[in-house]
């Protein structure tokens, strides 16, 4: 074989740029994160008191912590994630299992993929106005059925959980499907051959095989949840004070967050950095734990 | 191995037609399978021996716009007919595939699936079928201690066993082998033909299989399939010394396929 120099140099040139330039990017990416997660732990840290989870949201001036804020950050996730899973595993079993290719879930996929990119701002704001905003006739049938449980009409923790379950809903479902599309058709096949119904096929067998990557996906919407800010705006609101009342409106973090950032007093700021600081710890600690089940699930 | 002619048939496969979409795959089969005896399926790849396989137990149902026409009479009934209960059908008509498919669960926990969807019995005799179908497959000395470890952890050879025990389990009539050894080394592959020649007492068998050492060593009648056709049917012995037909004798001397 005869090399043509000029082509072999120029390959090798061509070949260390693009490593080149692919470094500087990477390093580009990793700088930012770093810096992002250099900060909040070096201004988180020191704001990390027992206080944190002992103490109401204070006024400016005086000592407190987050506890408030930590409860209804919680108790909406657990909502969320108490209504958003089994909804979104049903759904995603349909998908993988009994409407592969029908045109109907075609169009729950399409639809499904759009709500899943939605701005969550936009989901806050449907939320609001079939829920918060105060729409008279549907107020009345509400307040016949619920009493003084009813939503609708004012800020509250129920619509907060509610906006929060519109986004878990469309990560589970996704998650659920990809995972079950996973599972080889031979095992479907040989539940099926010793005659055990479909809906049999799915419960003991496919759900089985699917289990850490299904619950992998339920993981990854806590942590998609437990960030966001826009959705509980203008629909959980804030509160000064402690409330259990998910009929009315509730801390949470991130509002706090938002609200304490945001504003002039330096123990707001240590309050809103410790805040941060714990989002992060928790998402963190939940991306872990998904991606360690990911792995089990391979092996 | 001799093949008795006066043995009943079991299952009588007339005109059998079978589409994949428009593709047709099957052309106007006719076969008997007779009583506890073990029919091989055999003939090069892509003619049709294992979708005629799928078609007894109408597993190729899981599928959208694959569908069969003609008539498969098992005792007497056409279990193609809309009236036949299809998960019934398959807890009579068994099936064990080529790749071996554990479920995610233990090895009891295998094996006890297929028998608790039709069958209410206390603990006790749960376990002992379960014993019983493990020994029927040759497994029962190999797992008897960890009966609690997933089936998953078995090697390759003693999943296919475990699947062949899930298989006897259920007390299916039929049992349905789609090529059970072509991911199995000699060993367990010896291990799995003697087996067959154990079941084939109780069973009626049928065994789809590329390996035409197999075929001879383990049934008791051939049939040779081309192009989705059935070429020529009869007594292994006979298709294996003096086939009628020109076709099935190069194949089975390895001329062609």
């Amino acid at each position: 074989m005869i090399v043509h120099s000029g082509l072999y140099r120029r390959r090798r040139a061509g070949n260390a740029m693009f490593l080149t330039l692919s470094v500087f990017a990477a390093i580009f990416g990793i700088v930012w994160l770093t810096a992002i997660l250099g900060s909040l732990f070096y201004n988180g840290f020191s704001a990390i008191s027992p206080k944190l989870f002992e103490e109401m949201t204070p006024p400016p001036g005086s000592d407190g912590g987050l506890l408030n804020a930590i409860f209804g950050s919680v108790v909406m996730s657990a909502i969320a994630v108490a209504i958003g899973t089994p909804v979104g595993l049903m759904a995603g079993t349909y998908l993988a299992e009994y409407g592969r290719h029908g045109w109907g879930s075609f169009f729950v996929r399409f639809i499904n993929d759009i709500l899943l990119s939605a701005p969550s701002i936009v989901i806050g704001l449907f939320i609001y106005e079939i829920v918060v905003v105060n729409t008279p006739t549907t107020h009345r049938v509400c307040q016949a059925i619920l009493g003084s449980w009813c939503p609708i009409g004012h800020f509250s923790g129920i619509a907060g959980a509610l906006a929060l379950t519109v986004i878990v809903i469309p990560v589970v479902v996704r998650t659920t499907e990809n995972m079950l599309l996973l599972v080889p058709n031979g095992l479907r096949e040989a539940a099926a051959a010793l005659g055990a119904p479909r809906s049999r096929v799915i419960r003991a067998v496919t759900w089985k095989a699917a289990r850490a990557g299904i619950i992998t996906g339920a993981l990854l919407a806590i942590a998609r949840i437990s960030g966001e800010t826009a959705p509980l705006l203008f629909t959980a609101f804030n509160n000064q004070f402690w409330s259990t009342d998910l009929n009315g409106p509730i801390a949470n973090l991130p509002y706090v967050i938002f609200q304490f950032a945001m504003s002039p007093y330096e123990d707001w700021h240590h309050l809103a950095w410790a805040g941060a600081l714990l989002i992060t710890a928790a998402v963190l600690g939940l991306s872990i734990a998904a991606r360690i089940l990911e792995r089990s699930n391979r092996s | 191995m001799d093949a008795p002619v006066n043995a009943g048939i079991k299952v009588d496969i007339r005109n059998l037609s079978f589409y994949y979409g428009d593709t047709k795959a099957l052309k106007d089969i006719s076969l008997p399978l007779r009583d506890r005896q073990v029919t091989a399926f055999i003939g090069p790849s892509g003619c049709g021996k294992s979708t005629l396989l799928r078609v007894l137990n109408r597993i190729y149902e899981l599928y959208p716009r694959q569908r069969a026409e003609g008539e498969v009479i098992l005792d007497g009934e056409n279990i193609l007919s809309p009236g036949q209960d299809i998960n019934l059908l398959r807890a009579r008509v068994g099936m064990v595939f080529q790749k071996p498919t554990p479920f995610p669960m233990t090895i009891r926990d295998n094996i006890a699936f297929g028998i608790k969807l039709y069958e209410r019995m206390p603990r006790s005799e749960l376990e002992g079928r379960i014993e019983h179908a493990l020994q029927r497959a040759a497994l029962w000395n190999e797992v008897k201690d960890k009966l609690g470890e997933s089936g998953l952890s078995l090697s390759g050879g003693q999943q296919q066993r475990l699947c062949i025990a899930r298989t006897v389990a259920t007390k299916p009539e039929i049992i349905l082998l789609d090529e059970p050894c072509s991911a199995l080394d000699p060993i367990s592959t010896a291990k799995i033909e003697e087996l067959i020649d154990e079941l084939s007492a109780d069973y009626t068998i049928v065994i789809v299989t590329h390996n035409m050492q197999q075929a001879s060593r383990t049934s008791d009648y051939t049939a040779f399939m081309y192009l989705g056709e059935l070429v020529e049917f009869g007594p292994t012995e006979k298709i294996f010394t003096t086939p009628e037909n020109k076709r099935t004798e190069q194949y089975i001397t390895g001329r062609f396929g």
